[in-house]
């Protein structure tokens, strides 16, 4: 929350005199280059190909569009590889920023520091493709017929309940294995998880997984959402949120979302 | 004498490695009451239970009209109904009361409703005031009469009784041993292991003598209790009719 | 008059002096919140039905599986050997895994099999698991009870002429069966509660209502509603049963 209003009001303060180019000279690891570092190796959606410098995939986008709001050039940016839990643990880094979906929590942000959210993650409705053979639609006549099932502590059980109001009472789980074990054993339709643990569930878990659709993301009333990670106390923070905030009034952000993650998933808005 | 009604040869029975009894023979007549007395340990009750193969014998035969009961396989559940046995103590079912502990086996077994019968003998044992008491409601006396009661309206021909007043105070052997004179006035054919002596004595047509799973003396009361044979006879009768 | 009277002073020093404790105002509010209370109260009732409609269907299942098996275990018949090796490692077996294993397993595990709708239902698969489970228990405590009936009593009723089957069932069962009601008595105390249980694979009964609530409302107090509730009606249930027992024993005295 801090995080977001520190961001509103430097993105209130740099509309004007300030150019982006010159805000992160110095800053960097090495000067004229911004040094991302994504997985290894990277995952569809967020990157295509293991290939982050084709800038094809969310988070590639993302890196590309984000560099030229700071004043980078394409050939100005170059990407290392770090594993997921290295680079949340405190210490030297070898990237000025790291994208691999880190959820922005208190407990990772007081080793490591998180750029203003870049994504926020709708919630997905995971089922099989029988299911979607059977005739489900993304939309929520379709939805309220199918027999629910939800994890009990997330964000998804409100929605369930208040938006998608199904004819069925939902059954509910403690944990996601509980739930795709539900789906498996065909006791419920269909689930509801933030959109990229739908995707990862869909992928390698659920055999003959499928995703229907995706909410809204202002649906969802703690939503999880992602950061750029940065080392603790890095002064490349305020530039980064500067050109997020940037990005996000000129709607670049929404638009390079909704290629890749919708249209490129193919998993529609659900109406 | 006319043919049996029991009749074992050579009856040998061990329960692991002690031999109870080392070959019986014993006839039985119809309508004759015999008393089995001796030490306990001597086999009195062992015997009994061949009688009705409740216990299988190890060796010989057990001859119930004409029929040696003795032949492994054979189905007991007739002869059962033929021969009524009352033991020592725990005969009746604690969760029925007296009516239902003797209607039972009437009902299950004979296929028949023996309600009338079940009252008559109730009330002429002088119990009808006691049918519907449960087993702890009743004195000691009172329920081995209902055990007996229970065993005749199975209508057997031979009962076997197994010290049925050892358990009981002895203010109340009296009562059960009249129901026992009265049976024998029937003609009903029976078998009595019993300390009961002076009992034996006057009612017993012959009293059998057992002594280390033997038939060691048999003949008619008057003769084993006033003039044994055998020593080891009259140190018994010397033992407990001090 | 002196148990009354102590009883008295115990429960005015412990109203007197809980509140006193440092942490109480805390401990109050998210553990006994009224308004939360109120508001979570009829939900629980409702989710806690669930959990009596399972106990319901359950017990009767439990005793039949588990007086087959305690049978199945005694019998002496050689040709029915093998029955009785089934009885052995059934017992063994079901009174050896956790309850909550076998709701997973079963419950997820044998509708993956590819049963569809309703025979894959959790509630069906969910009463198996606890069914299985506790017929075990109830089997062991009823082969107790018949071992207990003295010898004599099957010697009786065979010497009557009854069969096995009908010595068994109208004079060793009645007795074994009275002689264990305390055991099983608390056997259904434990099941009562674990129904809950089921709630691991999908049905929200009342304990998973309760989570439901604290999560949304970050207050412990559903969670104690659901105690209440339960204490409703365990505490009734097993003073109902010293109650007959205690007259059970009387009436016989």
């Amino acid at each position: 929350m801090k995080t977001i209003l520190t961001a509103a009001v430097l993105s209130t303060l740099a509309s004007g005199a300030l150019a982006a180019g010159h805000c992160a000279a110095g800053k960097t690891l090495t000067d004229g280059t911004l040094t991302i570092a994504t997985g290894n190796p990277a995952y569809y959606p967020w990157v295509l190909n293991d290939a982050p410098e084709a800038g094809e995939g969310f988070e590639a986008a993302v890196a590309y569009a984000l560099a030229e709001e700071m004043g980078f050039a394409a050939e100005d940016v170059t990407w290392v590889r770090t594993s997921f839990d290295e680079a949340i643990q405190p210490g030297a880094k070898n990237f000025d920023l790291n994208m691999q979906q880190y959820s922005i929590t208190e407990d990772r942000d007081k080793v490591v520091d998180f750029s203003s959210p870049y994504y926020t993650a709708p919630q997905a409705v995971l089922t099989t493709k029988a299911i979607v053979d059977g005739g489900a639609t993304a939309t929520m006549e379709s939805l309220k017929v199918l027999k629910w099932g939800v994890v009990a502590s997330a964000t998804a059980l409100p929605i369930v309940m208040e938006v998608i109001e199904p004819d069925a009472s939902p059954l509910v789980y403690d944990d996601n294995a509980n739930v795709t074990a539900a789906i498996q054993a065909g006791q419920i339709d269909a689930a509801l998880f933030d959109l990229p643990t739908a995707l990862y569930l869909s992928a390698v878990v659920v055999e003959g997984g499928a995703i229907l659709g995706q909410f809204d993301p202002a649906a969802a009333e703690n939503p999880d959402q992602f950061g750029m990670l940065m080392p603790e106390g890095s002064e490349l923070k305020a530039c980064v949120d500067e050109a997020l905030a940037a990005m996000t009034e000129s709607g670049k952000l929404a638009e390079i979302e909704a290629q890749w993650l919708q249209e490129a998933t193919g998993v529609p808005l659900i109406r | 004498m006319q043919d049996p009604r029991l009749s074992l040869r050579g009856v040998t029975k061990s329960f692991d490695d002690v031999q109870v009894l080392r070959g019986i023979d014993l006839d039985i007549a119809p309508g004759e009451m015999v008393c089995l007395i001796g030490a306990s340990g001597s086999g009195k009750s062992t015997l009994l239970r061949c009688m009705n193969g409740l216990e299988p014998v190890d060796d010989g035969e057990v001859w119930l009209d004409g029929v040696d009961i003795a032949e492994p396989g054979f189905d007991l559940a007739p002869v059962r109904q033929r021969i009524g046995i009352v033991f020592q103590s725990f005969n009746l079912f604690p969760h029925m009361t007296a009516y239902e502990n003797v209607a039972l086996a009437p009902r299950r077994v004979l296929g028949e409703d023996a309600r009338d019968r079940i009252e008559a003998l109730f009330v002429r044992f002088g119990l009808a005031d006691h049918i519907n008491k449960y087993p702890d409601q009743l004195s000691g006396g009172q329920q081995q009469r209902v055990a007996v009661i229970r065993a005749l309206a199975m209508r057997p021909q031979t009962m076997l009784l197994d010290e049925i007043t050892s358990a009981l105070d002895p203010e109340l052997v009296g009562e059960v041993l009249d129901v026992l004179r009265q049976l024998r006035d029937d003609g009903m054919t029976m078998v009595l292991a019993t300390h009961e002596m002076a009992f034996a004595r006057e009612v017993a047509d012959r009293v059998v003598f057992m002594d280390q799973g033997v038939v060691a003396e048999e003949g008619a009361p008057d003769a084993i209790f006033s003039a044994p044979e055998r020593e080891r006879t009259r140190k018994f009768l010397a033992s407990v009719l001090r | 008059m002196i148990a009354g009277v102590s009883t008295l002073i115990v429960l005015a020093l412990v109203i007197v002096l809980v509140p006193l404790a440092p942490g109480w105002e805390a401990v109050r509010a998210s553990f006994f919140d009224g308004e939360v209370f109120v508001r979570v109260f009829p939900d629980l009732l409702r989710a806690f039905l669930l959990d009596v409609a399972i106990f319901a269907w359950s017990v009767p299942m439990i005793f039949a599986m588990g007086l087959a098996i305690a049978l199945a275990r005694g019998n002496t018949n050689p040709a029915l050997f093998p029955l009785r090796i089934f009885g052995a490692v059934y017992v063994d077996l079901f009174r050896g895994i956790p309850v909550v294993l076998l709701v997973y397993l079963v419950g997820f595990g044998i509708p993956g099999l590819g049963l569809s709708r309703p025979w894959n239902s959790p509630y069906i698969w969910g009463t198996v698991a606890l069914v299985l489970t506790y017929s075990a228990y109830v089997a062991e405590v009823l082969r107790s009870g018949i071992e207990s009936i003295h010898a004599s009593q099957r010697n009786a009723a065979i010497c009557l002429g009854l069969s096995e089957r009908d010595t068994m069932r109208f004079v060793i069962l009645p007795q074994a069966i009275r002689r264990v009601v305390p055991a099983n008595m608390n056997m259904l105390v434990a099941l009562q509660k674990d129904v809950a249980l089921l709630s691991f694979i999908g049905p929200v009964e009342i304990l998973r209502q309760a989570g439901i609530f604290k999560s949304l409302l970050a207050n412990f107090t559903p969670y104690v509603v659901a105690a209440v509730i339960f204490l409703c009606v365990t505490v009734p249930a097993t003073r109902y049963a010293d109650y007959l027992l205690n007259r059970d024993r009387n009436a016989r005295s």
